[in-house]
């Protein structure tokens, strides 16, 4: 009875709707960092478009071959740097005054995936549009960064929208990305590519990823026997106690 | 147990197999448990992906060492010693046998295969060899000198250690009669061309 | 009955017995585990107790490994943690295993503090259990804030920054207190430095010893049930309870089945939930401390977000901390205020239960709008639910004294 009417009562508690968070509107990635193909051809793409200007400095290039089912060789052929060592970590090309060309340091790649969200990521780089007065960014507005993928992507801008707010006034949003000028991949091709690339970084912002998802069946499979073992255990000792 | 039989909220029941039975299972399955739990706990006191970059193969360049000249360097921690030897020293290696606990360096953990020779070398000229003396790490002196020395009267030429007194010959083979138990050793190397060595890495083929 | 000993079992009981007359290890073993009766109508809040003792193992043991490979310098912390994660071998595995203990930890100690709340555990002759009990949870506070800021990530260094200022609204030696807990004119690599050092030993050892008076004093009284009656007074003519059994092997039997339960959930949040959705490990945690960026949204673990809905609910930065620091406080004196003629929720009346029921949602509610963004409308809410925080405290007094109640029963029901 004291039982039903709690658990009616925390129940109650948990449905009230949570405090309202101000997110943006982001597309789901939807990348899959199990998917081995996927992650070795983003790896290609940080290196080809990223890596030089953005590091990766808590991830050493020696370790994408152990992970990524790589031999040192190709690691080394494609995706490490010129002047850097396979031992290495990964450090941009950039040269140290990189930042008066952009306003601020490229940020450190490694852990983005983790402190942004894929789906930041993802939303980000298709998010990229030209108006008159330049390069803009659907999620991150006024974003020091190039459109490095415009080649790929091609060049979008922005299809207007009017909308009332509130307090009666009107205000103009940007409804959706127009393709405009066509880029070296259809919609859905760059798309992929940016899931791989997503799925790499996912990967770079936690390598024991792979290793943790897997091998964490077995350990539940385990606990699970052993629980109930123990149930068992226990169900036979208490036979003994009188009701 | 006689105690608890008399509990009042307690009945004890007379059989005791299954209960045995399940105790023994799910101890066993425990303690199966319990050892893959401190696996990882053991393993993270090994190497880290880090020290094993940094203990990565070291290069020393020969080319411009002297007969006589020895020189060292570091790998993972060690002093690695590099030894031109002349044809002097090399002739005299055998000389000291007698003297030696294993002259023919029977004791296979102190060297690779391919430095399982006279030598102690895969070219005899170059010896390379761990300096660290196998009795308790210090690093020996070198002293190539041959003639009487405080330590030895009838001195061929080799490795002293301060420490402990130890001796070793031109080869780093250990003198009997000394704490160091065993030969000095040979690490891991290969000849890159005939100016580099390579510390850490085995040779191939080599004879 | 018996066989004839062996040779070797005889030498064995041999040596028992000498290491018995110079160490009571058998008959402390008998009067806390085999001969500690415990009543025998434990329910599911029962596990929590040893639940707790078993992720305080964890986190000792998690936490000792850590530190082999962690690195107490601002330069250095960020990066030693990413080493722990990616160059040390299982070290991914030890950290998550100790920073998603932290988070369950407080889960147990929660549900272990309600189980008390609802089965007037706190009451007469068990309040300095109650008591030892807050300050172990106060102490626990300190050990988990401590522990979060030596990651040294942006929520690290700005928790620590918004933390350590509660002190300066203290009037006159505030200031000076906040820069003397800092060791610094900002939150920096002395701060670190110190609450590394607290983290792992001098809080450790705190924690440990209040743990042991917390189950000497538990031993001392016996342990309270469901029925919330007393099974010492019903003994049989040996002076033993007659509703209860001895904690070994009934108790521990089922306290391993427990922690069977435990590790499991334990296990999963580990392989496939380590960040909780943010919960556990917070996302603005993998960007280093930048004492120059302020992040837009700091708020604490989950854990403690109750207190900061309180605190951000009052508008003066002294009343605010006041309140909130009374917000704990006050647990000290619960046993105090319950003055109903029975223990357990089972035989209080109407008014008992639904200020407790009141109170676990206020707490949960408090707990999400701390998570919350701080918008007015929260603000607002915030400030209804400190209210019914308090307002539980202060009405106890009051219900438990008028509300008529049912009798308890004379022996524990099932």
């Amino acid at each position: 009875m004291i039982r039903i009417a709690f658990s009616i009562a925390l129940l109650a508690a948990s449905s009230l709707a949570w405090p309202a968070g101000g997110g943006e509107d982001l597309e789901q990635a939807g990348s899959n960092v199990h998917n081995l193909a996927s992650v070795q051809r983003g790896a290609a793409m940080f290196m080809n478009y990223c890596h030089s200007c953005h590091s990766a400095q808590y991830m050493r290039y020696q370790r994408l071959a152990r992970d990524l089912d790589l031999t040192e060789e190709q690691v080394n052929e494609y995706l490490v740097l010129g002047n850097r060592e396979i031992t290495d970590y990964m450090i941009a090309a950039m040269p140290e005054d990189a930042e008066q060309w952009f306003g601020k340091k490229p940020p450190d790649l490694t852990l983005t995936s983790r402190s942004r969200g894929e789906d930041w990521i993802y939303s980000f780089l298709k998010g990229f549009y030209l108006t008159e007065d330049g390069w803009n960014n659907t999620v991150l507005a006024n974003a020091s960064m190039p459109n490095v993928l415009w080649e790929l992507q091609g060049i979008q801008r922005p299809v207007m929208e009017t909308y009332t707010d509130e307090s009666g006034e009107e205000h103009s949003r940007i409804a959706e990305l127009e393709i405009d000028q066509e880029g070296l991949m259809t919609p859905a091709e760059y798309d992929q590519a940016l899931r791989d690339l997503v799925a790499f970084m996912t990967y770079l912002g936690e390598p024991a990823v792979l290793k943790r998802e897997s091998m964490g069946i077995w350990v539940l499979l385990f606990l699970v026997v052993f629980t109930f073992l123990s149930w068992l255990l226990y169900k036979e000792y208490w036979r003994d106690v009188k009701k | 147990m006689s105690d608890k039989q008399s509990l009042a909220s307690v009945e004890p029941k007379a059989d005791k197999g299954r209960r045995m039975l399940l105790l023994a299972g799910t101890g066993a399955v425990g303690a199966v448990g319990a050892g893959f739990a401190a696996w990882p706990f053991l393993a993270s006191w090994k190497p880290s992906a880090r020290a094993r970059v940094i203990g990565a193969p070291v290069e020393a360049f020969i080319g411009d060492l002297e007969p006589g000249q020895l020189i060292r360097l570091q790998w993972r921690g060690q002093t690695i010693g590099i030894l031109r030897r002349t044809e002097q020293m090399i002739e005299n290696l055998p000389d000291v046998n007698d003297q030696l606990a294993d002259p023919s360096s029977e004791n296979e953990a102190q060297q690779p295969p391919y430095a399982s020779n006279l030598y102690r070398a895969i070219k005899p000229e170059y010896l390379v060899i761990n300096m660290h003396c196998t009795h308790l790490g210090c690093v020996p002196e070198f002293i190539p000198e041959v003639g009487a020395q405080p330590f030895e009267q009838n001195w061929k030429g080799g490795f002293f250690c301060p420490c402990h007194k130890s001796k070793f010959d031109l080869a780093g083979r250990v003198y009997s009669g000394v704490p160091a138990p065993t030969n000095l050793i040979v690490p891991p190397y290969s000849f890159v061309d005939d100016e580099h060595v390579m510390i850490g890495v085995h040779s191939e083929g080599a004879v | 009955m018996a066989k004839p000993a062996s040779n070797i079992s005889r030498q064995l009981s041999n040596v028992g017995a000498w290491i018995d007359e110079r160490i009571p290890v058998s008959s402390f073993w008998k009067a806390h585990i085999s001969e500690y009766y415990a009543p025998k109508n434990f329910n599911f809040f029962y596990f929590f107790g040893s639940l707790a003792m078993l992720v305080l193992a964890i986190q000792i043991l998690t936490g000792i490994f850590l530190t082999m490979h962690y690195k107490p310098d601002a330069a250095e912390a960020f990066a030693s943690v990413e080493y722990i994660m990616r160059d040390v071998e299982w070290g991914w595995l030890i950290r998550y295993m100790h920073s998603t203990g932290a988070s369950f930890f407080f889960i147990v100690v929660y549900l272990h503090m309600f189980r008390g709340l609802m089965y007037g555990s706190y009451k007469s002759p068990r309040e300095l259990v109650w008591v030892l009990g807050v300050l172990i949870y106060l102490v626990l506070m300190a050990e988990a804030f401590m522990g979060y800021v030596l990651p040294w990530g942006q929520m690290s260094y700005w928790g620590a920054q918004v933390i350590i200022s509660l002190f300066g609204a203290i009037p006159v030696v505030g200031d000076a207190l906040v820069e003397w807990i800092r060791g610094d004119f900002f939150v920096s690599d002395a701060t670190l430095n110190r609450f590394f050092a607290l983290h792992v030993i001098a809080v450790p050892l705190a924690l440990l010893a209040l743990v042991v008076l917390h189950l000497a004093a538990l031993h001392e009284v016996g342990s309270n049930n469901p029925d919330g009656i007393e099974v010492k007074k019903n003994k049989d003519s040996q002076g033993r309870p007659l509703d209860a059994i001895p904690f070994h092997p009934y108790y521990t039997v089922k306290d391993i089945f427990g922690v069977g339960v435990f590790l499991t959930l334990f296990a999963f949040v580990i392989f496939y939930a380590p960040e909780f959705g943010g919960l556990f490990l917070e996302p603005d945690n993998f960007n280093p401390a930048d004492p120059l960026v302020t992040p837009p949204h700091i708020v604490p673990v989950w854990y403690f977000t109750p207190y900061y809905a309180i605190l951000r609910a009052v508008p003066d930065k002294l009343a605010g901390v006041i309140l909130m620091g009374m917000a704990i406080m006050v647990l000290f004196i619960l046993p105090w205020l319950d003055r109903s003629k029975v223990k357990s929720i089972r035989y209080k009346g109407l008014g008992s239960k639904i200020l407790l029921a009141v109170f676990a949602i206020t707490f949960i509610r408090l707990g999400m709008l701390g998570m919350g963004e701080g918008t007015h409308a929260q603000t607002i809410e915030s400030r209804i639910w400190t209210f019914a925080y308090f307002a539980f405290f202060i009405l106890m007094p009051f219900v438990t004294k008028y509300e008529k109640t049912r009798p308890e029963p004379e022996r524990v029901t099932k």
